[in-house]
């Protein structure tokens, strides 16, 4: 009887022990990630590797995204609009909803897929193979060789390619807005230039790079550590670590998102 | 204190979860010697090495590094002490995404930094010695198990370590390369003056090459000290290792290890002591075998290595016993042979070899091979080690396996 009531307080307990153990880990992992970045001698062609790895190739997918997004949300606005007789805020609501919400999410997400599931597998091989070892061997930080080039493009990549998933967004929603539903084009543009404010822009970027710090870190931390994972080791353990990093990370680009809103209004 | 071993284990112990893997080692390497780990799979050898190097902490116990426990170590001198090591991983742990030429790059642009001309020149370097330029611009996955390994191999000396560990560094090889990487360690720990501690299943071909050895049995120490001594020690587990030994034969030549070809001797030995049956013994030596490894490839000196040992089994009497007594020498005991006879019996064994194999394998050279051959009469108060010396005293430079008779 009493077991039937303290077991679940007890696997409860265990789990948010193991919960805050793991950020505290994650925590600590980001910041010796980080303050490697600026240990002598800089990493300079890693670093430009990265960005090349999580930024430019990144950009066609952004582009797509970004501009099928503006697309719908002009569609969508111009119908919503149209109701209240206020088409004319069609720029002011597709450039606000992007670069206060949509853009700085979408493009984490869109991240997510295209580079920070690949970042975990190929950490977590390069620890099942013992590459992660023979680093250490050679007296090679494998943290600062690994972990800290990819903060660093993430922290350069994520706001650039989020500026460039709202401007083609703000494109997208002319298109729809504009060429296809006949919305003016200088009204469109006006609007879009006079409801943004500073401070939409400065919360974007924010927003950025916090999400660039919590993809890289999950994406990083499920591959290095993918050798202490219980339920799978060798490839099995690198699947688990890659779907965990694209769970984690969405999960909590989504979660922070709200925090983030709710400091930044 | 240091007294004198460059590493010790004192009482180191191990558990993973319930299993313990190690308990109680206390272990000495010498500076300067090849130690080899030998011990069942999964009794813990390479969770030993790594120890060594510090990927692995132990749960108790002191690893003392020149008579200083490394566990004490400012961060700055586990630094520094990791420089000297070199570590070839058992699945060679190289950098999938690099090429060889990045691979073996690494250590040296990482911790040398030394610049990109001499960088270029000692890789070219040791490409060349290990016969693996060609491949300089292939990524590992391009490679062979055994290429792999020289990757690995010329990775790990590329630094001019003062101590190298080998976590099985010929698991998955055939007989010649296994025997090439042996006599590459080998060549280059000679040259070299490295500390060279290998786990190693290849027995008994990695005695070779081992002044040491250290065995490990459920996570104790059950033997450690010189090859030699290891057929005298009265441990049960040794001499059930022993006999377990005896009944191998060498996979490179096919002809009996040491300790059997020992055993058959001490049988002749004794047949001759009771019997008055003279039989005598001859010292094969390939001559100039390193000059052969180093011009020819490690490859081809082993290939010759072995094509003589099949042309001495097939040649020789049914009744003659033949085992592999070092890296390049063969003996053969001679029963009911004097010495005489064992001269004509070398004779006609330089004509029955077969000249045209022997052609092939030195036409990847442009080098002649020839073997120099000591013989001695067995006496009945001479034992094996005081024969042998007696042959190699009498070493002839016979000049009959040449290229050049042709």
């Amino acid at each position: 009887m009493i077991n039937s009531i303290t077991m679940p307080l007890n696997t409860l307990g265990q789990y948010t022990i193991f919960i805050i153990q793991e950020m505290g880990r994650t925590g600590t992992f980001f910041a010796r990630g980080f303050y490697n970045i600026f240990i002598l001698p800089f990493q300079f062609s890693k670093i430009v590797q990265q960005i090349y790895f999580i930024g430019v190739k990144s950009v066609f997918v952004i582009c797509l995204t970004g501009a099928f997004t503006g697309m719908v949300l002009g569609l969508q606005g111009y119908y919503t609009l149209s109701k209240f007789g206020s088409e004319g805020l069609l720029g002011a609501a597709v450039a606000l909803s992007l670069i206060r919400e949509l853009g700085p999410v979408l493009t984490a997400i869109m991240i997510i897929g295209r580079a920070g599931s690949a970042i975990a597998a190929e950490i977590g091989i390069m620890r099942i193979s013992e590459q992660i070892d023979a680093l250490e061997t050679m007296d090679i930080n494998p943290l600062r060789f690994l972990v800290s080039p990819r903060i660093a493009a993430s922290l350069i990549s994520f706001p650039i390619l989020t500026a460039m998933f709202n401007v083609i967004g703000i494109w997208g929603g002319y298109i729809s807005g504009s060429m296809l539903l006949g919305l003016n084009k200088g009204i469109y543009f006006s609007r879009v230039q006079s409801g943004i404010a500073v401070d939409d822009i400065t919360g974007c970027g924010i927003k950025a790079l916090v999400f660039s710090i919590i993809v890289v870190t999950i994406c990083c931390y499920q591959g290095y550590y993918v050798h202490t994972r219980s339920e799978g080791h060798g490839a099995k353990g690198v699947g688990f670590a890659t779907t965990s990093a694209v769970v984690i990370s969405c999960v909590l680009v989504l979660v922070s998102d709200y925090a983030l809103t709710s400091f930044l209004l | 204190m240091d007294n004198g071993y460059l590493i010790e284990f004192k009482n180191v112990s191990k558990k993973f979860g319930k299993q313990v893997v190690l308990d109680n080692v206390n272990l000495t390497i010498n500076r300067g010697e090849i130690t080899t780990i030998i011990g069942m799979s999964g009794v813990g050898k390479s969770v030993l090495l790594k120890h060594i190097i510090g990927l692995i902490t132990p749960d108790s116990g002191e690893i003392l590094y020149e008579g200083k426990d490394i566990s004490v170590l400012s961060r700055k001198e586990k630094s520094e002490l990791k420089r000297k090591f070199s570590y070839m991983f058992q699945g060679t742990a190289l950098f999938d995404s690099m090429t060889v030429y990045e691979n073996i790059a690494l250590p040296l642009k990482e911790k040398k930094h030394l610049s990109s001309t001499v960088v270029e020149r000692m890789i070219m370097d040791k490409m060349d010695q290990l016969d693996i330029r060609s491949m300089a611009y292939k990524y590992p996955s391009e490679l062979s198990g055994g290429m792999k390994k020289r990757v690995a191999l010329a990775r790990a000396l590329v630094i001019d370590p003062e101590i190298v560990l080998f976590d099985e560094p010929t698991t998955g090889l055939d007989p010649i390369r296994r025997n090439a990487v042996h006599s590459m360690i080998s060549n280059y720990q000679q040259k070299l003056g490295f500390t060279g501690i290998i786990v190693s299943h290849e027995i008994p071909e990695i005695f070779y090459i081992s002044q040491r050895l250290i065995m490990l049995h459920e996570g104790k120490i059950a033997y450690q000290g010189t090859v030699d001594e290891l057929e005298t020690n009265p441990d049960p587990i040794v001499e059930q290792f022993i006999s377990g030994l005896e009944s191998r034969h060498d996979t490179l030549t096919g002809l009996l290890p040491q300790p059997r070809g020992e055993a058959r001797f001490k049988e002749e030995l004794a047949r001759f002591q009771r019997h008055d049956t003279v039989f005598s013994i001859i010292l094969f030596r390939i001559r100039e075998l390193d000059t052969i490894h180093e011009k020819a490839g490690h490859v081809v000196g082993q290939e010759l290595l072995k094509f003589f040992s099949n042309e001495l089994r097939a040649n020789l009497r049914v009744t003659d016993i033949c085992f592999r007594y070092a890296m390049n020498k063969i003996i053969a005991v001679l029963p009911n042979t004097n010495m005489e006879q064992a001269r004509l019996t070398c004779r006609k064994l330089s004509k029955l070899i077969n000249k045209s194999d022997l052609q092939n394998i030195l036409s990847k050279s442009s080098m002649d091979c020839s073997i120099n051959v000591g013989f001695a009469e067995a006496k009945k108060d001479l034992q094996f080690e005081r024969l042998v010396k007696e042959a190699e005293s009498r070493i002839e430079d016979t000049c009959f396996l040449s290229k050049s008779e042709e």
